[in-house]
């Protein structure tokens, strides 16, 4: 929250016992990490804007678990947070990224031409293809922390660096506030605009106060670019469009992401990012890369194959409903993207997409003419 | 001469060169937070208040009517003992614009300096609701002496329920918008072992919200007894359901006639109810059952949030005064539907609500029917306009029954001033 350090120090009145949440319900990766100890140790530091071991851990104390995965349970109010209280976020990190260690370093590459194929998966099958990442402004905090000034201060740089893109990138700014909600409804089925925020899971972290204040919508004419402003993070960038070309979705990504970058460095105001942790983002899930790749793809026979969540697993791949997170599958229609973010690239990770997406609608195919497709069934990669 | 040097550094950077010094992390900590009070000195010079001020165009609620840019500039930098700020009293009025069936207040006190703090707001958000009540001047009526009632027996025929609430807050601890998990615990552990001491009719049993089972929840939901999974933004925006179910709980008399709920909106909210029209008994238990939890509190060196000017110090400003809410489920088949139903009870100062409570519509022709006000009447003058005007209301009832017509009734004057 963003009201200096919250009632931290008057909390140190009473015993680690005494303030130590009760987890025994819960699953979520905070919940496994933190113990008494960890929280002993952590709990009289704040950031230097005042964000405490408390307002990170909250949406995971009021949030159990989650039917369909596995939720972090924690979030960071600013940089500085994944510094102050790594005792508790390394542990995070390592058990939701595949154990990654607090040594390790993380590649970025934001080259499209790296990428091989992915410009011929079929649109008989892939309906649409996106690419979505994050980006923090360096010198603010995160929306769990911000307060209105500095919310308003993030959008307005925001529209100004956005504004000044041109070519395919040429756009404008919807800002949530003075839009109707014909509009609205417009831009979210047409999988453009985030939800009102009503997951327990954002309003318990604190970052759906002062909504709609200083959130919005900027895309290009053709609605293939977009970026939405304020809502868990500072910026989320989408590249998209219909059909299964996720070669040119990529390229667009990367080009619209470098112009954009470029942009906020004149007004001189970086990204957040190091090479431990690449992107820094609000969510931890979210660190590295901040990259989710996907497809909307029909796998009505694949889908109920015994087999699809082992090869989904093995492609390092993951499923959601057409609604994006928290939703179930509509129609045999899958949302299929890559499950990795931290320590691997952009490239890398889309590239797992391409090649596991191709293999899946093989199998499909193959599953129509009646064939096994046990053959086909891919290594762990 | 480490400190006057880190101060030139940031504190990410104060963190990189101590950790690369070897310093400890309980020294970096510190240093952080020495540091923290520097950042925080030039944030607030970034972010004057003019920048932090809510759009509250499209807002209709009482504190929306009251903040001026003038006064959150005045008051946006200040804490409480406690270290509760404006900005946390007001969030949620900032995030829930308005209500579709009543002006809500929009804003909550963190603990009970609060409504000092920052009586340029509470103060005529205060006025506003509680019509006119001037905090600074007026004094407000406590009085608790049931056996100044007169009547109070309804007829069971169109009275349904009879009930009787109030909140009551510890001295000394947060309030739950602001409290602690420790805090909240021990609010819990006072109550409980204060109503451990009740005897006779009054004699009773906690339950604990994460220890009930699903089914024993949900018979109490729907016995009128339990409150609510906090789903509502009212409550959720203020930071009421952190935590949730620890340290909440119910308890009640093995009667289930006097409940205390532990940690909802407030630190206890005191029941009487009992099915049909006994209000008079009702209110009986409820003065003797306060008074007994009052001194079993006392015994053991803690008393109840009070001032002579706010009466009852609770949580949401609406419920200042007596916190007093006493109210029937009636049915009113025809006068309810006649159009001249809201005036009745506006001259009458009482308020309907369906028969889920508060944000919930009426079901049928049955009503909860309550008075409007908290603050600047007493609670035996409170009961007693209840049971005045529910008489006046089932009165009309019968006559439309018969074919007769009703009259108006004469509006009731507000307090003495």
């Amino acid at each position: 929250m963003p009201f200096g350090n919250t009632h931290n120090n008057y909390k140190l009145n009473y015993k680690v016992e005494e303030e130590f949440p009760d987890l025994r319900k819960h699953n979520n990766h905070m919940a496994k990490v933190l113990t008494k100890e960890i929280y002993g140790k952590l709990r009289d530091k704040q950031t230097p804007s005042g964000y405490t071991l408390d307002d990170v851990i909250q949406t995971g104390i009021d949030n159990p678990g989650h039917p369909f995965i596995m939720t972090v349970g924690c979030v960071a109010g600013d940089e500085e947070s994944y510094e102050v209280f790594k005792d508790l976020l390394d542990p995070v990190i390592s058990d939701r990224h595949g154990g990654y260690k607090p040594t390790d370093k993380h590649r970025t590459d934001l080259n499209f031409e790296n990428l091989k194929g992915g410009d011929d998966l079929d649109p008989n099958y892939v309906l649409s293809s996106r690419v979505r990442t994050g980006r923090s402004i360096k010198g603010f905090t995160l929306p769990p922390h911000n307060s209105r000034g500095e919310r308003r201060a993030i959008e307005k740089l925001s529209i100004e660096a956005l504004n000044s893109l041109d070519g395919e990138f040429k756009g404008k700014y919807y800002p949530l506030k003075s839009m109707t909600d014909a509009e609205q409804e417009q831009l979210i089925n047409d999988h453009f605009l985030f939800d009102k925020p009503v997951s327990p899971l954002l309003t318990c972290a604190g970052m759906a106060r002062d909504w709609p204040d200083a959130r919005g919508i900027w895309h290009n004419e053709n609605k293939t670019f977009l970026v939405w402003v304020n809502e868990e993070d500072h910026l989320r960038v989408i590249s998209m469009q219909l059909g299964g070309n996720m070669r040119e979705v990529f390229r667009r990504f990367c080009v619209g992401l470098k112009r954009i970058e470029e942009i906020f460095k004149q007004h001189n105001r970086g990204f957040m990012w190091n090479e431990h942790l690449g992107y820094i983002l609000t969510c931890p899930s979210n660190l590295g890369t901040g990259l989710r790749g996907g497809v909307h793809v029909k796998l009505p026979k694949l889908s109920t194959h015994a087999k699809f969540e082992e090869i989904l697993t093995r492609l390092r791949l993951q499923k959601r409903g057409t609604g994006g997170v928290d939703t179930a599958s509509v129609g045999g229609v899958f949302d299929i993207s890559n499950a990795d973010r931290l320590g691997s690239s952009e490239v890398e990770q889309v590239q797992l997409v391409v090649d596991g997406v191709k293999l899946m609608v093989e199998m499909e195919k193959k599953l129509e003419k009646g064939e096994a497709i046990d053959s086909m069934i891919p290594a762990q990669k | 001469m480490a400190s006057s040097f880190t101060r030139l550094l940031s504190g990410r950077n104060t963190a990189v060169l101590l950790a690369s010094l070897g310093a400890g992390t309980m020294a970096t900590g510190f240093l952080l937070t020495e540091n923290g009070s520097l950042v925080a000195e030039a944030k607030k010079k970034l972010y004057p208040p003019s920048s932090d001020f809510p759009d509250l165009r499209k807002h209709n609620n009482c504190m929306a009517t009251a903040l001026t840019p003038a006064i959150y500039a005045r008051l946006r930098d200040n804490v409480t003992p406690n270290n509760w700020t404006l900005d946390q009293c007001i969030q949620t009025g900032v995030d829930n614009p308005g209500h579709p069936f009543i002006k809500t207040v929009g804003c909550v006190a963190g603990d009970e300096e609060s409504y000092e703090v920052f009586a340029d707001l509470f103060d005529p958000i205060i006025k506003d609701r509680h019509n006119g009540y001037d905090p600074k001047t007026m004094i407000h009526p406590t009085d608790l002496d049931s056996s100044k009632i007169t009547g109070g027996v309804f007829d069971d025929n169109y009275v349904l329920s009879s009930r009787v609430r109030t909140g009551r807050s510890i001295r000394g601890l947060s309030l739950p918008p602001a409290c602690s998990r420790a805090e909240r615990r021990e609010v819990e552990r006072v109550v409980v072992t204060a109503l451990a001491g009740l005897k006779g009719d009054l004699a009773g049993r906690y339950y604990s919200l994460g220890d009930m089972t699903d089914h024993e929840q949900q018979q109490l939901i729907d016995d009128h007894f339990l409150f609510d999974k906090p789903v509502s933004p009212l409550l959720t925006c203020a930071f009421m359901a952190r935590d949730w179910p620890d340290a909440r709980g119910i308890w009640h008399n093995n009667e289930k006639s006097f409940l205390i709920w532990v940690n909802e909106e407030d630190h206890t909210r005191v029941i009487s109810m009992e099915k049909g029209g006994n209000m008079k008994r009702v209110f009986d238990r409820f003065c003797r059952g306060l008074k007994q939890v009052e001194h079993l509190i006392q015994e053991r060196g803690w008393e109840f949030m009070w001032n002579k000017h706010l009466g009852y110090i609770l949580t949401c400003p609406s419920n200042l005064g007596t916190g007093l809410r006493a109210g029937v489920h009636v049915r009113l088949p025809r006068l309810s539907k006649d159009p001249r139903f809201s005036k009745i009870l506006d001259n009458l100062r009482l308020q309907k609500r369906g028969t889920g409570g508060v944000d919930t519509a009426a079901t049928g022709d049955t009503f909860d029917i309550s008075n409007n006000d908290r603050l600047g009447k007493s609670e035996v003058e409170l009961v007693q306009m209840v049971i005045d005007g529910v008489n006046c209301l089932i009165e009309c009832e019968k006559r439309l029954e018969k074919g007769q017509d009703i009259k108006i009734p004469a509006p009731i004057a507000q307090f003495r001033k």
